[in-house]
């Protein structure tokens, strides 16, 4: 509870901490994420590299779904 | 020495006395044209040139098409027939090329919209004011839900994509709520942030990489790291190029997915 006491301490002046929090724990699921999804494609273009062109645009549009959490959690940053 | 150069150009300007990060401030644009509600600022100047620039590259290209293309026309060949292979060929099928109009003046716009964030002199993503990805995606919400009602009819298109095949029906509790609010609220919730956030986030980088730069080349000591805060934010250019072309690449592909999802929701 160390963190949530700090934040608690820090009543009035929670922006920048809480900001620079926001979007530091929003971004760690989507990269964990990013990077899985990534690994995978290149795994399975190397396997078949005839079907690379179809990995590719599936690697792509499953990015685009990832990377919208974490950029909640930017737009949130600016938000609160 | 750059100093000197500045101070030349400028004779009033002087060094500052701390540092000031930009913030979302530099978005916000003073009115040009009217006042209030009616007001057109120079993001909305950017929007109408951006219009006139896609227009006038389209009938540039095409005003005298040769069999054998070259110049203008073959760049533009090129992106076109990549939209048609590699965005509708590949998503939808030959039967979504009714759809390639609308797809490619969508990427057009987009990529136009996003490069004006490095342009020099315009240097101003106009996709960063959320008011235009929401609108684009508001657009493509209606697009793609009529194109699955007309498709399927308002039943047919409701059941496919609320109660999608192959569940069991106690299930059904838990999934159609769930459908219900990815489909009409996170898509394009979704298509307006991931946009918006990402010229954003760009432009912020960029402004802060070459405000830092004009902080630090004040004093002799620091200009060693103003070169290196010029060299990243020259660096980040080029990858803004990057986000431009991916970004208006992935809001095309995601539409073109959405509509062929409600038009053939057995794929």
């Amino acid at each position: 509870m160390g963190l949530l006491g700090l934040l608690a301490a820090v009543e009035g002046d929670v922006g920048a901490i809480g900001k620079g929090l926001v979007y530091g724990l929003a971004a760690i699921g989507p990269g964990i994420g990013i990077g899985f999804l990534v690994g995978k494609a290149v795994e399975a273009m190397a396997r078949q590299p005839e079907a690379a062109g179809m990995v590719r645009t599936t690697m792509f549009l499953g990015i685009a779904f990832v990377e919208a959490l974490a950029l909640f959690g930017f737009v949130l940053s600016f938000i609160i | 020495m750059l100093s000197t150069l500045v101070s030349l150009i400028a004779s009033d300007v002087r060094p500052p006395a701390g540092f000031e990060p930009p913030g979302t401030e530099i978005f916000e644009t003073p009115c040009l044209i009217g006042s209030g509600t009616y007001c057109a600022n120079r993001v909305m100047l950017y929007m109408a040139l951006s219009a006139i620039i896609i227009v006038a590259l389209f009938v540039v290209a095409f005003r005298k098409p040769k069999l054998v293309p070259s110049g203008l026309q073959n760049g533009m060949e090129s992106v076109v027939e990549f939209i048609r292979n590699g965005i509708v060929m590949e998503v939808m099928g030959p039967s979504g090329l009714k759809y390639l109009p609308f797809l490619t003046s969508l990427f057009f716009f987009i990529f136009v919209n996003n490069i004006f964030g490095i342009l020099p002199f315009i240097q101003f993503p106009v996709n960063s004011r959320m008011a235009i990805p929401a609108f684009l995606a508001v657009l493509v919400w209606f697009i793609y839900n009529i194109a699955g009602i007309k498709a399927q009819g308002l039943g047919g298109y409701l059941k496919s994509s609320l109660f999608p095949p192959g569940v069991p029906t106690l299930i059904y509790i838990l999934v159609t709520p769930i459908e219900l609010v990815s489909t009409f609220i996170v898509r394009p919730l979704t298509l307006a942030v991931r946009l918006a956030a990402n010229m954003i986030a760009g432009h912020l980088i960029l402004t802060i990489f070459f405000v830092g730069t004009w902080y630090l080349q004040w004093k002799l000591i620091t200009i060693p790291f103003a070169a290196l805060s010029f060299a990243l934010g020259t660096a980040l250019v080029a990858f803004e190029i990057l986000v431009a072309v991916l970004q208006a690449y992935i809001f095309t592909i995601l539409t073109a997915v959405y509509i062929a999802g409600s038009e053939h929701p057995e794929h």
